[in-house]
């Protein structure tokens, strides 16, 4: 298949947007996972953590 | 540099070596170009620093116990680097803002005419003071967030000087006539390629930081830095992509061409605006201000989602500055619409960090440092709002190529990129030297209301004289002819380039008092109490238990 302006213009038109939506729906999975809850309610305390040295 | 070992120092004077090598080869290839200029540039510049390593190169050999401390050296030194671009940047800005209202402080030279001093002023700013920004904080969110030392002690240092050569030249380069005529990417073809080395570094640098992290999750500031460092070298090396007319010339010519040409610029440009002063200084929002108002993000969930939707449609955002073009209508489409659809993600950040905020106003009243990065939050919805606004295509035919575009970049740069960056220079400057606060609260409360009222008159200014270019290139009369010759529009905008010219010199007195209260900070001894109290109190000799110990 010749790669040419068409060719571009149709993935880009079609193909972009199915991306987008698979894209999409791969993110809001990740942050709503219910076993991401408690990795991402520890990752916004954490940096409150006042050692101010690189842990062993 | 004192905690090099012999073996680091050896490496960096081995690299230095051959850098110096090379400044000869470009000294003596280009001698009859402007490249040979730079050759000895490059050759100065390696020598001075070889002196500086090698100098301290017979002191007694680091303690190993600075492995168990974090790498700061690398960031106080980018502190100063940061401040020194900031205003030089600003300066020159001002001047060249004062050359609009008064054309001939060019002073009838070449190098210091509008076209030459323009981008050394958007260089200077932009990667002198916002890329040492950036390269200073992430060394120290890093670190922190990842509860792991720098992984090594050399790159850190070939990132930051390597970094500043880079900037040197471009902006050397652009007095002397030296550009390759892509806005922000005038830097030519050697320049270029010296970026991409010192860039690939730091990524590698920074990932291998994040993988002898003790702390599993990788906290979200890390992704935006990432995400920065990712994007810039992609949009750097596609942009850059040139032939040069020899290896004995500074001239090079780009592969692309036509409207194609024009599209890789401004994919280039705009993600320029998106990666370099978006995600990295959001990067900055994410870790200093939650760490100053004292309490966790709003919603880190919500953190995330605005991380995926702007690093995802920022991408395809560029075609917007190339409406009315030769460029397929399509392509234009295809840039409004996603400029218009990343006012979602942008104002969820924005949203979530002024949300951050609540149950802390009072902090934000009493804490001028707090309130720099509340007002660049502010200033993040704002001109992202403006930025989905005028890519609109019958908005942006009014705005286009008129003083309101300079308006919207600077509501961006003033308010959001210089806020924020000032505001954690703030916050990392007592951190890193082990201060209680800064030398002057004073200080930066002056300095808060010099960018604040500077922003403001500067960005009022320019959305007057833009709407005003833009109405009177279009005024048409009764038998279609235009109204207005081009120099009545320079009349009427005459008085608003004087106020920005103050608005700017405002910012730039400002960004002064900044550097003096920073040099005061570390100047002044640091109080007895340590703040890095869960050390053993035989690394302080000199220090006082307080009760608590």
């Amino acid at each position: 298949m010749a790669l040419t302006h068409e060719t571009l213009v149709e993935g880009s038109k079609m193909w972009g947007l199915f991306y987008l939506i698979g894209f999409s729906i791969c993110v809001l999975i990740y942050t709503f996972l219910p076993s991401n809850r408690k990795r991402f309610e520890r990752a916004e305390k954490e940096i409150f953590d006042e050692d101010d040295a690189p842990w062993k | 540099m004192v905690q090099l070992t012999t073996r680091e120092r050896d490496l960096g004077a081995i690299i230095l070596i051959a850098l110096a090598v090379l400044g000869i080869a470009m000294a003596a290839a280009g001698r009859n170009d402007l490249l040979g200029i730079h050759g000895a540039m490059v050759l100065l510049y390696s020598l001075v620093l070889l002196f500086v390593l090698l100098s301290g190169a017979f002191g007694a050999p680091p303690s190993p116990g600075r492995l168990t401390r974090y790498y700061d050296d690398p960031i106080k030194i980018g502190v100063g680097l940061t401040l020194f671009w900031a205003i030089f940047g600003m300066f020159i800005g001002v001047w060249a803002a004062a050359q609009l209202a008064w054309p001939s402080l060019n002073f009838d030279t070449s190098w210091a005419s509008f076209g030459r001093i323009r981008p050394a002023h958007t260089s200077g700013v932009i990667f002198g003071f916002g890329g040492n920004a950036l390269i200073t904080t992430s060394f120290h969110v890093v670190q922190r967030t990842s509860r792991a030392r720098l992984a090594d002690q050399l790159s850190p240092w070939v990132v930051l000087f390597g970094y500043n050569l880079f900037c040197l030249i471009a902006i050397s380069g652009y007095f002397l006539g030296v550009t390759q005529s892509k806005e922000y990417a005038e830097a030519e073809w050697y320049a270029d390629i010296w970026l991409v080395i010192v860039w690939v570094t730091y990524f590698i640098l920074y990932v291998r930081t994040l993988a002898r992290r003790k702390e599993p999750h990788i906290y979200v500031a890390n992704w935006y830095y990432l995400a920065f460092i990712i994007v810039v070298a992609i949009l750097h090396i596609v942009n850059n992509l040139a032939v040069p007319l020899s290896f004995a010339h500074a001239k090079s010519y780009t592969i692309w061409a036509g409207v194609q040409d024009s599209m890789v610029q401004w994919w280039y440009g705009h993600n320029a605006v998106a990666f370099f002063l978006t995600a990295g200084f959001l990067a900055m929002l994410y870790y200093y201000l939650p760490k100053r108002a004292e309490r966790p993000i709003f919603s880190y969930r919500l953190s995330i989602l605005s991380f995926w939707g702007i690093t995802f449609f920022y991408m395809w955002a560029g075609s917007h500055h190339l409406h009315y073009t030769a460029l397929p209508h399509w392509v234009q489409n295809l840039g409004m619409t996603f400029s218009v659809m990343l006012l979602v993600p942008s104002w969820a950040s924005a949203g979530n960090a002024l949300l951050t905020l609540n149950g802390a106003w009072h902090k934000v009243r009493d804490d001028a440092t707090l309130r720099f990065i509340m007002m660049a939050a502010f200033f993040y919805g704002l001109s992202t709002f403006e930025g989905s606004f005028l890519a609109i295509r019958p908005v942006n035919s009014l705005s286009h190529y008129t003083d309101w575009t300079v308006g919207h970049v600077h509501a961006g740069a003033l308010g959001w990129v210089a806020m924020i960056t000032f505001g954690s220079l703030y916050t990392l400057v007592p951190a890193i030297w082990k201060r209680e606060r800064m030398f002057s609260a004073t200080l930066v409360e002056v300095h808060f209301w010099l960018a604040l009222i500077g922003t403001l008159i500067y960005v009022f200014a320019m959305w007057n004289s833009g709407i005003i270019q833009g109405l009177m290139w279009r005024t048409y009369s009764p038998d279609d002819t235009l109204v207005y010759s081009f120099v009545d529009t320079l009349v009427a905008m005459y008085p608003y380039y004087i106020a920005r010219t103050f608005g700017g010199l405002l910012f730039l007195i400002g960004a002064i008092v900044a550097a003096y209260n920073v040099w005061m900070t570390v100047r002044t001894p640091a109080a007895a109490l340590s703040l890095d109290e869960d050390l053993p109190v035989i690394e302080h000799p000199g220090a006082t238990p307080t009760p608590a110990e």
